[in-house]
């Protein structure tokens, strides 16, 4: 029996929900409050009000195991990570955690502005628990992966984003801990630096370390994991096989039947925009969860203006099953709408586009939803807001019955030419 | 490979309901992190700065100045029968190293938020590492007294060998209210703008500008000395200077008034410490 490294009975955390959106309170608050509580004492007295963003996680993590752990967004999952990492405690339960933990939550952590590259790594060594002579040994190697030796003297507030993102990744990726938390860090950086950090994670794999590995990037995960945790609403649902565990997460938006509803609790903190629908509308006019790709369909945007708004996109993205975006389009893309709808009044709206007819191939697809005014305000995003599927009958080749690769299957115009020799 | 740092060590995480770990062994067990912090500390202190760490030297020596103008020739306040630059700086030096001390550690963790929502460490260091860096300036400026001990040819006093002993003690004065300052403050960001005040207050309430024998014996010294600065300011000035009353019950009383905001200081701390990365 292979050695178990963390192991989690019960893990349970309950936030206030007031506290969690102020942030912190101001003396004066706590005054009225109480001043308010005395006045109206048994009136409209809801007391505090808690969610539990995590509630009953039980798990086990043998040495050397690469877990993924996915879900949807606010499910938990970074919420976990922070209570294995002991960033923050836990509200009930208990969990050993054996070796030494590094965390690669948010890359560039602990970075002074005012320090040059070379201080910043001694300092961000220490942050995530190295020794000197240990940050000394490796410094050569540090500086050779993230690529700045020429700036290693200049003061970091000088340095690209991309570069600072590199020296970063590079202290995190040489800390050598015996067990690795990673948090979605490779949602930035360029294609071939995300490409380095998963080298890297994947040898660190290799060596033997137990790595955690949060991530919304479906193919990351299903190529650094072998077994994958899904949480949602706070709780484990599944724990299984990689690409069984990814299945299952998709299908949990699959009872939205082809469509996903928002609704608004009156104390939300208001927004002139107010996301009501998204639809997938099948070629008889009723919402579907799945559609011919050999008829086009359109997919519905509902939303709610509460106010007028200047320079308003509303706009779908298209995505594979594994989370690789497809497309992006903007309802005002076109350049006379984009004139015309210049300020969009208060109101109830749909927007609405067309998939052409044989364009998609057969398989799942993911719809996100955003709303925004360009370089002003981004107003809503939901990046995976609802699941679809298609259904390749009378796709073009579709006389040949074998499975084609890749997310589009259009009809192209081919000529057949007599060459002449 | 070898992984030499901290040990393979078991965390235990769970809710904790202990009221006096003080976890002290923890934070040995992170000294390193506390220089790095000392160290970032210092080097970023006079960074963009013209003088740079000349600032170090210039902050007393201004005070000084303006001191001996207001409190020395307009008010005529006794200086124990020092020349008057000597008798502030002298003042100054374990003062400013309280002052900074706490307003800086005091803002500690506010400012390194962002350390502390995503690593894990004992939160201990941030203010600890914020008092501590003072110490450099208080070493240059240190040396600026005892220019100006020779320029006026003052005499050492016959326990000069003591002085290290009342900065130590000025540090964990600075330590004790910059704990319970910086843990608050997380809370309630009413304490950035209290501070200021309360560093003013405090300045009057020891004696910086005016001679301790100032305040009439009886009650009021013994009120008096529940400051732990004053006994630091005291003792630092009799142990350089050999001016002023040898340390005695008072100073018992003020250096064990320092111990209880330094305990109290680390068992709030500690108490406040398991909600921080969820409020800050």
């Amino acid at each position: 029996m292979p050695d178990i490294v963390i192991r989690a009975e019960g893990i349970g955390k309950r936030y206030r929900i007031g506290s969690l959106q102020t942030g912190y309170q101001t003396l004066r608050d706590v005054v009225v409050d109480g001043a308010r509580s005395v006045f109206r004492r048994g009136a409209r007295d809801r007391g505090p009000e808690y969610i539990w963003a995590l509630r009953d996680i039980s798990f086990e993590v043998p040495k050397g195991q690469v877990l993924g752990i996915i879900g949807p967004n606010g499910a938990g999952k970074s919420t976990l990570l922070k209570i294995l990492s002991r960033v923050t405690e836990p509200t009930e339960g208990y969990a050993e955690v054996i070796g030494r933990v590094g965390s690669l939550l948010e890359v560039g952590t602990g970075f002074h502005p005012e320090l040059s590259g070379r201080e910043n790594i001694y300092l961000n060594g220490a942050v995530l628990g190295m020794r000197r002579a240990e940050i000394r040994r490796k410094f050569d190697e540090i500086v050779s992966f993230s690529e700045v030796e020429q700036f290693i003297d200049t003061p970091v507030k000088r340095y690209s984003t991309g570069m600072q993102l590199r020296l970063a990744f590079a202290v995190a990726a040489h800390l050598e801990p015996e067990i690795l938390l990673v948090d979605e860090v490779l949602a930035v950086g360029d294609a071939a630096f995300q490409r380095k950090c998963l080298g890297k994670m994947d040898a660190v794999a290799q060596e033997g370390r137990t790595i955690l590995f949060v991530s919304h990037n479906m193919s990351a995960v299903e190529r650094l994991t072998h077994e994958t945790i899904v949480v949602e609403g706070g709780r484990i649902v599944k724990r299984a096989p990689t690409s069984e565990a990814i299945d299952y997460y998709l299908t949990i938006g699959m009872e939205q039947m082809g469509e996903r509803l928002w609704t608004h609790d009156e104390d939300h903190t208001p927004s002139p925009f107010e996301p009501v629908a998204l639809r997938v509308i099948g070629p008889n006019g009723a919402v579907a969860s799945q559609v011919p790709t050999a008829e086009p369909f359109d997919i519905e945007l509902e939303y709610k203006l509460t106010e007028s708004i200047t320079g308003l996109r509303v706009g779908i993205y298209l995505s594979t099953s594994k989370g690789e975006r497809l497309l992006t389009s903007y309802d005002t893309d076109d350049l006379e709408t984009f004139r015309s709808r210049e300020r969009r009044p208060a109101g109830r709206y749909i927007s609405r586009c067309r998939i052409p007819a044989n364009w998609l191939n057969e398989g799942r697809f993911m719809l996100g939803f955003n709303a925004s005014s360009f370089g002003v305000r981004s107003y809503f995003t939901d990046e995976f807001a609802l699941n679809f599927s298609t259904d390749g009958t009378g796709a073009p080749g579709s006389q040949w019955p074998e499975a084609r690769s890749g997310p589009f299957r259009p009809a192209l115009e081919w000529e057949i030419l007599e060459a002449v020799n | 490979m070898t992984v030499e740092a901290i040990p393979a060590q078991k965390h235990i995480i769970k809710p904790s309901r202990a009221w006096l770990d003080l976890g002290l062994r923890e934070l040995w067990d992170y000294r390193e992190l506390v220089y790095f912090l000392i160290w970032r500390d210092v080097k970023v202190r006079y960074k963009q700065t013209l003088f740079g760490a000349g600032w170090a030297i210039l902050k007393p020596f201004l005070g000084m100045v303006v001191f001996s103008i207001i409190f020395g020739r307009l008010a005529g306040l006794s200086t124990d029968g020092l020349p008057g630059p000597v008798f502030y700086f002298s003042g100054l030096l374990p003062w400013i190293l309280f002052q900074d001390g706490v307003s800086k550690s005091g803002m500690s963790l506010v400012a390194g938020r962002s350390l502390l929502t995503k690593v894990y460490f004992p939160r201990l260091a941030m203010p600890l590492a914020s008092v501590s860096a003072g110490l450099v300036d208080l070493g240059l400026s240190f040396l600026v007294l005892l220019g100006l001990m020779i320029y006026f040819s003052t005499s050492f006093g016959g326990q000069w060998w003591a002085a290290p002993l009342f900065v130590a003690w000025g540090l964990l004065a600075s330590i004790g209210v910059g704990l319970w300052l910086s843990a608050l403050n997380v809370l309630y960001r009413d304490v950035s703008y209290v501070t200021p005040f309360l560093l003013q207050a405090w300045f009057f309430a020891t004696p910086v500008v005016y001679p301790a024998n100032l305040i009439p014996e009886g009650p009021w010294r013994l009120l008096y000395s529940l400051n732990p600065m004053a006994g630091v300011v005291q003792g630092f000035r009799w142990a350089m200077l050999g001016v002023g009353e040898a340390p005695g019950p008072l100073a018992a009383i003020s250096f064990g008034m320092t111990i209880l905001i330094l305990l109290s200081g680390v068992v709030f701390f500690r108490r406040m410490e398991r909600g921080f990365a969820d409020v800050i």
